[in-house]
């Protein structure tokens, strides 16, 4: 009897503690509004983006010899042809620095950024079997899928740090700043991605406009040039895309300063990074709890 | 302390003019666009043109209530609105209308595996659906011996799951989901897959799962598992709440047994007029205990049910034959049987007067599904009084549950018929 006693005791403290629990955990799934504990559910499910992330690199990895072949091989392509037609045809200038790694300082960041787009942006379409069979905070899928280009972007570092010691053509302190630009490529291509993202869920045909806009972005983009022969006066407008901002920035950093950085350019990408950013998060938000009824 | 509330929930569902679900193509959003603007340039109004979309609402007006620990059961056909509500719940979609409270952490197994990736090892899919699931990496860490050792494929565990048999998956994925720690588990018919040993293991934990006190949702169609293991049963209809209760077989007969249809139809009477003749004119028709009293539906397999016949006879005549005959839900004659099917010194005297006519569908032959029964009469090659399938009085019987206790034999088989068969074994050579 004395027992059972006891043992009543204990599970009624036992249910007092459980009760405070639950009712900090109480979750209220209203038509519309309610999504305080998004950014705390974001920071519980912070696992699930590091596994996506692991699983889609090592998918790409793993099915493929050629995944990291791949890597390498596009950028350095790339490379050759641009030094052929816009270095030997054109005869643009290059500054000091040899005409190759002028192009590939370039390349990094924006095969970072094309990779990191196409996938972000088909993240979504691609996850939709998740999207319908479990709840998480959707923003971890583009985000994650980031990773991808991330760890392209790794891959071809290394390449450029053979065709430095190649050239001989050594950075100085100027390559501690390229983690800044690396943040705001990060920026552009998560705002982009995620606008393409939440918009290929709303218009299936997006998904064949997207390499198309990003084949367009190359070319508008100084990836074969030095950013430096565009006008003076031209300079601002151009600028306008916020890559050249990132572009000029890791050719800055990366070529000792053998290009001048245009600071106003800069500027304009940080302010226009945001800008999408922060427009990408609130249209993605918005969009994001009828994904699983129209994906 | 309730777990779950809901209160006034509803979700629609816009279906385009093409039938599909609105959402769309770039060109079709441009086209409409030009086309509006069109529109509004030659000022012809705000015509609605092709744009009508139909409304669709998957769930209306669902109010209930869970109190913490209850296991509840959710049916109803397909389209009903089951798995449209435990998406809600797990907060995949939002309702259009109402609201719904939940306390506790809640985790949804809405399907088995999802997220597997078939290049990944067993291992490596563990991890994943863990975290799929809501799982930390430090929860998986601790719970993987437990996984490894629920699901029994340690051996494959560094094996691509892609090459794995399609039960080995169902099983690391369940074994993965079974041992997720939340309050609240809301469960997708999952457990039609998986072979029978399965299954049950499956149940079992479910059953654990709901002893520890944790709050279970679960949908299914198999009404063995959700009788087994619920401690309430919803049922939904058209997206409404038809039923709730917590006699959950009450509630699992309606569904069975056709709340659309309103009473149960296992009786026929005669309104007095009918089959008016002098050798046998049918009153009653039932499927009863054997007292006479109305057999509730369904009934199991192993339990007695009685056919029932009550009739008034003016004429006796010695070619009267009265019996039944037995359809399967899909039209198929099963069985005829008469009063007179023994040897004729056997058979029941039926002389002037009102006679009740008995006979016992035989326990353990029939497979779980509803029949027809309809009553026979005729004089034996002269007339019919009642031919089946022509204009005989039907009524109708499920059979559901009981099927045998063997735990490799839990719901339907195929066939027909359900016998419970006898097997013996001897060493071979000694026979």
């Amino acid at each position: 009897m004395k027992k059972l006693v006891k043992l009543r005791e204990n599970s009624g403290t036992i249910r007092a503690g459980r009760l405070a629990k639950e009712q900090e955990r109480e979750i209220i799934i209203r038509p519309e509004g309610g999504l305080n504990r998004y950014w705390r559910d974001f920071w519980q499910y912070r696992d699930l983006l590091s596994f996506l992330t692991w699983r889609d690199v090592l998918a790409r990895y793993k099915q493929t010899v050629l995944g990291v072949a791949w890597s390498l091989i596009r950028p350095i392509v790339t490379m050759v042809v641009f030094t052929l037609v816009f270095g030997k045809l054109a005869g643009l200038p290059s500054g000091d620095a040899p005409y190759p790694v002028l192009v590939y300082a370039a390349l990094l960041p924006w095969q970072f950024f094309s990779v990191s787009v196409s996938e972000s942006g088909n993240s979504l379409v691609n996850n939709a079997n998740l999207i319908t069979k479990v709840y998480f905070p959707r923003l971890i899928i583009p985000i994650g899928a980031l990773a991808v280009g991330l760890v392209d972007f790794l891959v071809s570092v290394v390449v450029y740090a053979g065709l430095m010691a190649y050239y001989g053509f050594l950075p100085d302190w100027r390559i501690a700043t390229v983690p800044l630009f690396l943040l705001l490529a990060i920026g552009v291509s998560l705002g982009f991605g995620l606008w393409f993202a939440a918009l290929m869920v709303k218009y299936r045909d997006f998904r064949h406009v997207l390499p198309f806009l990003v084949q367009v972005g190359l070319f508008l983009s100084p990836v074969g040039f030095n950013s430096a022969i565009v006008p003076e006066k031209w300079r601002i407008l151009y600028s306008l895309n916020p890559m050249v901002g990132v572009i000029d920035g890791f050719r800055w950093a990366l070529l000792r300063g053998t290009t001048p950085l245009y600071l106003p350019g800069v500027f304009l990408s940080v302010g226009l990074t945001s800008i999408v950013l922060w427009g990408g998060i609130r249209y993605f938000r918005r969009t994001e709890q009828a994904f699983a009824d129209v994906i | 302390m309730s777990a779950i509330i809901v209160e006034g929930l509803g979700k629609r569902y816009l279906l385009s003019h093409r039938g599909r679900m609105v959402e769309g193509y770039l060109r079709d959003a441009i086209t409409s666009a030009a086309r509006s603007l069109g529109r509004a340039l030659s000022l012809r109004g705000k015509g609605s043109g092709d744009e009508r979309d139909e409304e669709f609402w998957a769930l209306s007006d669902v109010s209930f209530r869970i109190e913490e620990g209850e296991r509840v059961g959710i049916i109803g056909r397909n389209g009903a609105g089951k798995s449209t509500l435990l998406k809600i719940l797990s907060r995949i979609t939002r309702p259009t209308t109402g609201e719904v409270r939940i306390r506790g952490r809640a985790a949804s197994l809405l399907e088995v595996g999802t997220g597997f990736h078939g290049e990944l090892t067993g291992r490596e899919n563990i991890f994943l659906n863990g975290a799929i699931l809501g799982m930390t990496k430090a929860e998986i860490h601790r719970k993987f011996d437990a996984i490894v050792d629920f699901s029994g494929v340690e051996r494959f565990l560094d094996t691509p799951v892609k090459r794995y048999s399609s039960g080995m998956y169902v099983r690391l994925a369940f074994a993965v989901a079974a041992h997720l720690e939340s309050d609240i588990l809301l469960v997708d018919e999952v457990l039609a897959v998986g072979d029978a040993e399965f299954q049950k293991k499956c149940l079992g934990k479910m059953e654990d799962i709901g002893k520890e006190g944790r709050t279970v949702l679960f949908v299914s169609h198999n009404m063995n598992a959700i009788e087994q293991l619920c401690t309430k049963c919803l049922l939904l209809d058209k997206g409404r709440l038809a039923l709730q209760s917590n006699d959950v077989r009450s509630v699992i007969t309606d569904y069975l047994y056709g709340f659309e249809s309103g009473p149960a139809v296992s009786e026929w009477s005669s309104s007095g007029e009918e089959f008016r003749n002098p050798w046998f004119r049918p009153v009653r028709f039932a499927i009863t205990d054997g007292r006479g009293r109305k057999r509730p539906m369904p009934v199991a397999n192993n339990e007695e049910a009685w056919i029932w016949v009550e009739g008034e006879i003016t004429e006796a005549d010695p070619a009267l034959k009265v019996g039944y005959a037995i359809f399967s839900d899909d039209g198929l004659l099963l069985y005829w049987t008469f009063h007179t099917d023994l040897p004729e010194s056997k058979w029941p005297a039926l002389g002037k007067g009102t006679w009740i006519l008995r006979s016992r569908i035989p326990p353990k032959l029939l497979n779980e599904g509803s029949y027809r029964v309809e009553l026979i009469g005729m004089l034996h090659r002269r007339i019919w009084l009642f031919e089946p399938a022509v204009n005989a009085p039907g009524i109708y019987m499920t059979i559901w549950g009981g099927l045998s206790n063997s735990p490799y034999w839990m719901e339907r088989r195929p066939g027909l018929f359900a016998p419970v068969m006898e097997w013996t074994a001897s060493p071979a050579g000694s026979a």
